[in-house]
């Protein structure tokens, strides 16, 4: 189904009671969301993301704007009736049923004319089961259950009453390293095996590029970009989504652009794009348009003649790659951090490394709106 | 190594002559005391060893109906006053604005005289020559005749012990029951929410199980504690509970020791370990039940 | 499982009416839950506030009221008066006064000197005794309350305050609860107390009293409500009003106190009884409500 969101906000009163003026937790949130997708909201803790995917959930109200399952405006209908699965962060299974009675409690709600028998109950049961793979689990309590384990009871049991929407709560976040990895191929086959459009929360942008068809970034309830993971990273909007996106993280400088160069320090690094330097009658046009300049770790290429120098730290050298810690005076932050394939790698050595750096691997932003230049 | 030794047992000292002065010793004693027949404090001698004065104090009326008044209270409040903080406690837990306040006046009657409000009580439900009395104005009012609640006939009398009794006890049980509720994780009932669970199915399926160990405290505790019911008595109906026939268990074990029927420690005693018996019993027997009952 | 999902999608119209029944049914809930709560806050105040009302009004008005007044128009403070001459209500607050604190004072001394040698100390057969002392809890008090008083009025303590007081010393649930919170301190700050040269009783009144202080608060507050609602035990032991408490003053009050059915007096004397407490409960609320639910028994 298709889900659109117009003008969503969410405003709490403050906890502190002081504080007179109410938290906004989701500010006029506008997207639509596409039939069938796996859409990954994104954002550092307190961004409003889990209040997002609970407005759209129904257990919370917007205080104000739309939300259209379809072409029906569900703002004001209560969860049950939304026809929504939702997975908790920490699953929520009830500890006192099986996994079998677990995964069968939704049915059991069902009431009339949908009302089943209990071998339909098992039935449907196993076969969502069957699609997280533990159907030989069936009799156990959850807490005889593995983190993953339990984790694909929560998803068997939202999906076994057949939503048409299925929300995931930061899925992955209690699971450790290696199960992460696992779990979230798992998800983008489930999702795809039942082609339900799947909205999940995290934190972990990794997570987010890897799987989903759509990412949405989010930082202080605002959305501050929303595309394909590779759109996302290659063209971010904004200072912030460039440096949330990607690990290691952008290596931002202050510079400057100037006479159609774009300059670290005293140094020319590259042309600058069209369009990118000051308006003419910019009284700072003389020493050129204040920016950051945001450079990819893969952006650098080592180059005895190249226009950036910078104070080596140390190599790292971790096997398919190298990584070139350094420093460099206009620098945002303690160290730059450079990935190198290790068979480029020329010969490096301190105290200065000259790089050159590849112009689509290099992202203005200007100084004081921090938007992409 | 010596010197810690024998410091440790320095700090425990004070602690156990207490205990063994106050609470070992006496439980010896009061074994030995029920064998001893015929034992008198002037002469502090007994006349022999046996089982007379178990079987006097089975055979004695007023023990029968301690025993029976006893029963009818702890049948009768305990499962009163547990359903209903269990009303109480949900109740709360579903309102957010004034719950604090709720609270707060539900928890009144744990920090209060039982002695004294008792008196209110009586007050409330006594009939005098000058009037009928609160509770039977209400009576009046729905067509009721007056009843003497204090002097009056035994289901009278019965009826209010029991309902003082669970004014009495509510207040601790509501604060563990909303302390239960409040420990259900939020997830699952917003869990139970989006699946389109209906009220009741949450509650019998959800928070019943999950609250469960906490009822059967509750109900063991709440055994106990009516097994040992005495204070609440005098409170309504004076000390002199055995013409008011209202006494209880432990109110035979005192009037058996001290007061105008007092002086035969004997006989108290031999209540008093029966009065243990039966409570041990309940309270196994509640133990292996909560044990079949609660599954996690 | 289906591509598609299997409910049908609703329409508009059944969402409108989804809405409107959900956002009736939630009033609906809202106003019994309230009358229900309403009503059972009436049936808990309603004795405090007959007591207070009944304190207030003359004797004689009272005794007039063939049909009880929810009001007075006339309050009074005469029953006051009355409740402190005509019986020793004042020396009945002191004793009790007196007893709760010496009890309580006493027994938190006790109990913490054991805690901390269940929980710090080391030496032989202390599993042994601790396994005792939690037996013990299981006894109830009716059962050791026959020899104790036999045992107080061979010490010819019977209407004193020692004998009041002796035998609540100690209480091995306390001891017990105190003892979980010693241990939760962390040991190394016991080797580095050692290191340091701190004896083991400084450690204890310097570094285990102050951090285990919300624990021992809540044991006073638990035991000073024991205290001063404790009955029995003064009954047994005391027939001379001098040493009466206020649960046997009131008992004395009911039943040959202001002469014959002054309820108004003996009103206001149960209204003296119970502000401390109350006050006490409305100061420490949290508090209280907190310990009683992490220790107390009642009920």
């Amino acid at each position: 189904m298709k889900i659109t969101l117009e003008h969503l906000t969410k405003r709490f009163p403050n906890r502190n009671k002081k504080i007179k003026e109410d938290v906004i937790a989701a500010s006029d949130l506008t997207f639509e969301i596409p039939d069938g997708k796996l859409i990954g909201l994104l954002g550092p803790s307190g961004c409003g993301k889990s209040t997002t995917l609970n407005l759209i959930s129904g257990l919370e109200t917007p205080t104000e704007g739309r939300i259209y399952f379809g072409d029906n405006d569900v703002t004001d209908v209560p969860p049950e009736n939304r026809g929504v699965g939702l997975v908790f962060q920490n699953y929520a299974l009830y500890p006192h049923l099986t996994v079998e009675d677990n995964i069968a409690f939704p049915l059991g709600n069902l009431r009339g004319k949908d009302k089943l028998t209990k071998e339909q109950m098992h039935e449907r049961a196993l076969e969502a089961a069957k699609l997280v793979q533990i159907d030989t689990l069936m009799e156990r309590k959850p807490n005889e259950l593995s983190g993953g384990q339990q984790q694909r009871v929560a998803i068997a049991r939202a999906l076994v009453k057949m939503p048409s929407v299925l929300l995931l709560d930061e899925p992955l976040s209690n699971l450790d390293a290696r199960l992460r990895l696992q779990t979230r191929e798992e998800l983008s086959r489930i999702q795809h095996e039942t082609g339900i459009t799947t909205i999940f929360v995290t934190h972990d942008q990794e997570e987010a590029m890897s799987i989903s068809d759509m990412i949405v970034v989010m930082k202080e309830g605002v959305i501050h970009q929303i595309g394909k993971p590779q759109e996302v990273y290659d063209h971010p909007d904004n200072l912030f989504v460039a440096k949330f996106l990607g690990t290691p993280p952008i290596n931002v400088f202050e510079g400057s652009v100037k006479d159609g160069k774009v300059y670290i320090g005293d140094e020319a690094i590259l042309d600058a794009p069209e369009g990118a330097s000051a308006p003419a009658d910019n009284a700072s046009a003389a020493s050129g348009r204040k920016v950051y300049v945001g450079i990819r770790p893969e952006g650098f290429i080592p180059d005895k003649n190249g226009p950036l120098s910078v104070t080596l730290n140390k190599i790292e050298v971790m096997g398919r790659d190298t990584s070139i810690v350094a420093e460099h005076p206009a620098f945002i932050g303690t160290t730059i951090r450079s990935i190198i394939p290790s068979e480029d790698l020329t010969d490096v050595s301190g105290p200065t490394v000259r790089f050159r750096v590849k112009p689509g691997k290099v992202h203005l932003f200007d100084r004081e709106t921090e938007k992409t230049i | 190594m010596k010197q810690k030794n024998y410091k440790g047992w320095l700090y425990l000292l004070p602690a156990i002559i207490f205990l063994g002065v106050f609470m070992v010793y006496p439980l010896i004693d009061v074994i030995i005391y029920s064998f001893e027949e015929g034992y008198s404090f002037v002469t502090q001698k007994s006349t022999g060893t046996g089982l007379y004065n178990f079987q006097y104090v089975l055979h004695d009326t007023y023990f029968v109906q301690a025993l029976r008044n006893t029963f009818i209270i702890v049948i009768i409040t305990v499962p009163v006053s547990t359903g209903l903080a269990l009303l109480i406690s949900l109740a709360l837990s579903s309102i957010k604005p004034l719950r604090n306040a709720f609270q707060t006046i539900y928890f009144l009657p744990y920090v209060t005289n039982t002695l004294a409000v008792g008196l209110v009580f009586m007050v409330l439900f006594k009939k005098t020559e000058y009037t009928d009395g609160m509770v039977n104005l209400l009576i009046h009012l729905f067509g009721g005749s007056s009843v003497d609640f204090i002097d009056g006939p035994y289901w009278a009398k019965m009826f209010v012990m029991c309902l003082y009794t669970v004014w009495i006890v509510l207040p601790f049980k509501i604060l563990i029951l909303t302390s239960a509720l409040a420990s259900v994780k939020e997830d699952y009932y917003k869990a139970a929410r989006v699946d389109g669970t209906r009220p009741s199915r949450i509650f019998y399926k959800i928070t019943l199980p999950m609250i469960s160990p906490m009822i059967f405290y509750l109900v063991i505790t709440g055994f106990i504690g009516a097994f040992k019911a005495y204070s609440d008595e005098v409170a309504l109906f004076g000390t002199d509970l055995n013409s008011a026939g209202m006494n209880t268990m432990v109110g035979y074990v005192y009037d058996m020791l001290y007061g105008n029927s007092g002086g035969y420690p004997s006989f108290a005693s031999a209540a008093a370990l029966i009065l243990f018996a039966v409570v041990f019993t309940i309270t196994c027997i509640n133990l292996m039940v909560s044990k079949n009952k609660i599954h996690y | 499982m289906d591509k598609q999902t299997i409910i049908t999608s609703p329409t508009a119209q059944d969402y409108r009416r989804m809405e409107i029944i959900a956002q009736r049914r939630r009033i609906i809930k809202n106003v019994l839950l309230y009358t229900f709560l309403v009503l059972c806050a009436l049936a808990v105040l309603f004795p405090f506030y007959w007591m207070i009302l009944t304190s207030f009004k003359t004797q004689g008005a009272y005794n007039a009221e063939e049909i009880p007044k929810f009001y007075t128009l006339a309050p009074t403070l005469q029953n006051y008066k009355v409740a402190f001459t005509a019986v020793p209500l004042a020396r009945y607050f002191l004793n009790t006064l007196v007893f709760t604190l010496i009890t309580t004072a006493a027994m938190m001394v006790v109990i913490v000197l054991a805690a901390f040698g269940f929980a710090r100390m080391n030496f032989p057969g202390k599993n042994l005794v601790f396994s005792l002392f939690l037996s013990l809890m299981m006894i109830p008090n009716e059962l050791v309350i026959i020899t104790n008083y036999v045992t107080i009025t061979s010490w010819n303590m019977r209407n004193t305050f020692a004998g009041l007081i002796l035998p609540s010393i100690t209480s091995v649930f306390y001891i017990y609860l105190l003892k979980e919170n010693f241990e939760q301190i962390p040991e190394e700050l016991y080797k580095a107390a050692k290191v340091d040269g701190t004896s083991d009783f400084k450690y204890l009144l310097r570094v285990m009293v102050p951090i285990s202080k919300p624990t021992l608060v809540t044991i006073t507050i638990l035991k000073v409500i024991e205290c001063w609602n404790s009955y029995v035990w003064p009954r047994l032991i005391t027939d001379d009003k001098n040493y009466y408490l206020v649960s046997n003053g009131i008992q004395e009050i009911r039943q040959n106190g202001f002469g014959r059915d002054n309820i108004p007096a003996m009103m206001a004397a149960v209204v003296v009884i119970s502000v401390p407490l109350v006050i006490l409960f409305l100061v420490f609320r949290n508090k209280i409500m907190e310990g009683v639910s992490r220790g107390g028994t009642k009920g």
